[in-house]
């Protein structure tokens, strides 16, 4: 009777802290959450605001509480721990929000028409964006076959032959390159061509050239990431076997690294195959298609988006309905080459054993 | 010493080799490589003496042909502020968010989706910027009246919530919201890379003498990252100042310089201002416009040249 007492005594509850029940955070979580949602469904007070004071009370609870049970040391570490948790949420929620949108307006024009048909001679309703799909094709497609080849090689002088104050600078200029603004870059093209072929010129392939800028930089980067961890010993047993440098570079170190660089400059397309203010002010606007990137303007899928959204005729909605294909044409192109890419790093990923 | 086959093997071992002859095809190849890398020199030199050549004709014309009536500098310096403001605005939001997204994933999320959320924050960088601006204007401008007008009626006393707010959406606010939208992954991306890479036994050591998993953040991942912060949040500004579409599709500019991020008369930025001022332009105007684009590169320049000594110093530091 008299031990009973003694384990009830106090002194052991001084000694041991006493904590949370593990479903305590999670369960207050959930209740502000239905709290929230059953106050939002109910009145027709601002969501937003709800949802906002949700969150900070919540937070503000889960820290009083634990402060109350488990001293200021752990409580601090929950309530970090929330807000972690919680920015994490609010940086999704754009995501979600911009996909929704996207898709839910988009899906009113993507149909076969879109695909098939230009915007020549339309107004209003109806028409396509086969000129800009195209457009985007052809311009994207140039850039790669200027950027690829140059960007391949010059990793490989970085990686391979470079040394000394030529390495250490065109490296230092690879990096400046990454963060010139695409404007900056449309804005070069157009005046190394209005140079030769007079002011106001536009033609596809200036846009191409100003997306080359672009791209160039980020093909270097990746390939030379996928070049620095081919293993040396690759490099070795080949040159122990006599085979010359270049073959070496060609027959082992490339082939080794190439699931890298290929998922690299898909990437890279991904990222420039987006873009708009360089081909805005180089390649022009066009209604027709136009496959022909030295003769005549051309358009594209961004800017075909923009102006559709910017410059909509008297009845509106069917100019922002193919404002909104477009877009969702373009995330569906680009979001598909940034997966495929990462499948690609991870299936024939550089082997560096 | 410049004829060495390899540049990975230690150079003492091949001192005294005799060098192996040199094959045309050694030669080819190497001469191409070392071409296409000064390629990229000649590249970043024409920009600069291009767009210097281009935007000549702004730079020694009379005061009065520049757009504007009053000279290059004055037509310049609203556009600049207004650039320099909504990346201010994106960086002020972005990085701490970044940083709590970074953190998340390296040290709160489950292991095992860890990996798949660094994803889902990749995609959002792949995402077009037209397709963010489409989404600024058609839905967080909207959607942001409430706490504009909110801001507007509670802290309306700062000067950047003075007022009247817009009833379009179409503020400085907004763009600056999708802007940090834009560069969080940017800037997530390199400070998770570091936060990963923190001591295991730093991180150990703290949790074994007691600490807390947020006390052994502050005390071992945070320090280890802080340069990475620092020059991964340079990068996003970079990024940000340069930033186009966006601003063109969803600011209401009217050529004003002012710090009321919530009215509806706002300071252009140059990137947005060539994109929209272009396609019509002829003649001078064209000039200043390369003029105003030559500015906007120095600054990035600038920028992202400190970004670059501030990665280089740490990788030099921590070797």
């Amino acid at each position: 009777m008299s031990a009973l007492d003694l384990t009830a005594t106090p002194p052991r509850a001084s000694l041991v802290r006493g904590s949370l029940p593990s479903w305590g955070p999670r369960g207050l979580t959930i209740g502000a959450a239905i709290v929230a949602l059953g106050l939002i469904a109910a009145t027709d007070v601002n969501a937003a605001l709800v949802l906002v004071s949700a969150v900070v009370l919540c937070g503000v609870g889960l820290y009083a509480w634990s402060r109350a049970v488990e001293g200021a040391r752990t409580a601090t570490d929950r309530g970090v721990t929330f807000l972690v948790s919680s920015a994490f949420a609010l940086a999704i929620a754009p995501l979600v929000s911009l996909l929704y949108t996207v898709v839910s307006r988009g899906f009113a024009r993507f149909d076969y028409q879109f695909f098939t048909e230009s915007s020549r001679n339309v107004v209003g309703a109806g028409g396509g964006a086969s000129h800009a799909i195209l457009g985007t094709l052809v311009i994207t497609g140039v850039a790669t076959l200027a950027s690829v080849p140059i960007g391949i090689l010059a990793a490989v002088y970085l990686q391979e032959y470079g040394h000394g104050r030529l390495k250490r600078s065109i490296t230092f200029f690879v990096d400046v390159m990454t963060g010139i603004p695409s404007i900056v870059a449309g804005l070069f093209a157009y005046a190394l061509f209005a140079l030769f072929l007079g002011p106001g010129i536009r033609l596809g392939v200036i846009g191409a050239v100003a997306l080359s800028v672009l791209m160039i930089p980020i093909v270097v980067r990746a390939t030379e990431e996928m070049l620095k961890i081919v293993p040396n010993h690759l490099r070795e047993a080949s040159y122990a076997l006599g085979v010359p440098k270049w073959r070496t570079v060609v027959k082992v170190v490339l082939p080794t690294a190439l699931g890298g660089i290929i998922s690299g400059v898909m990437l890279a397309i991904a990222r420039v195959m987006g873009e708009t203010a360089p081909l805005l002010i180089t390649t022009g606007a066009f209604s027709s298609v136009n496959l022909n990137p030295v003769d005549g303007r051309m358009q594209n899928l961004a800017v075909f988006a923009f102006n559709q959204y910017k410059n909509p005729g008297v009845q509106r909605e069917p100019y922002f309905d193919r404002a909104w294909a477009a877009a969702l044409t373009l995330i569906v192109l680009v979001m598909t080459l940034s997966l495929v890419a990462r499948l690609i790093q991870r299936r024939f990923g550089t082997e560096t054993r | 010493m410049s004829t060495t086959p390899t540049t990975s093997t230690d150079a003492a071992l091949t001192a005294g080799v005799p060098t192996p002859p040199r094959r045309p095809g050694d030669r080819i190849f190497s001469g191409a490589a070392t071409a296409a890398g000064i390629g990229i020199l000649v590249l970043l030199a024409g920009v600069a003496i291009f767009l210097l050549q281009e935007a000549w004709p702004a730079i020694k014309a009379a005061p009065e042909d520049i757009p504007g009536g009053t000279g290059l500098v004055d037509f310049i310096a609203p556009l600049a502020f207004g650039t320099v403001l909504g990346a201010v605005i994106a960086i002020v939001l972005a990085v701490p968010m970044a940083v709590a997204v970074a953190l998340f994933i390296t040290d709160y999320a489950p292991r095992r989706i860890a990996n798949t959320l660094s994803y889902v924050i990749d995609l959002l960088a792949a995402v077009p910027s037209i397709v963010y601006g489409l989404w600024g204007i058609a839905v967080l401008g909207p959607a942001a009246l409430g706490i504009q007008t909110w801001l507007a009626d509670h802290l309306g006393f700062l000067p950047f919530f003075a007022g009247p707010v817009s009833t379009t959406g179409r503020t400085m606010l907004v763009v600056g919201v999708v802007l940090a939208v834009m560069i969080l992954p940017i800037i997530t991306a390199v400070t998770r890379e570091v936060f990963a890479r923190t001591p295991r036994i730093h991180r150990e050591g703290a949790l074994a003498l007691g600490a807390t998993r947020w006390e052994m953040i502050r005390m071992t991942v945070l320090p280890f990252g802080r340069s990475a912060v620092i020059s991964a949040s340079m990068l996003g500004l970079g990024r940000a100042l340069g930033e186009t579409m966006a601003v063109a599709i969803i600011l209401s500019v009217s050529g004003v310089v002012t710090f009321n991020l919530i009215s509806s008369t706002n300071p252009s930025t140059i990137a947005a201002n060539i994109a929209l001022d272009f396609p019509e332009s002829s003649g001078l105007d064209v000039n200043a416009l390369i003029a105003s684009g030559l500015a906007l590169f120095a600054i990035t320049l600038v920028v992202n040249m400190a970004a670059r000594a501030v990665i280089t110093r740490n990788e030099d530091a921590s070797r």
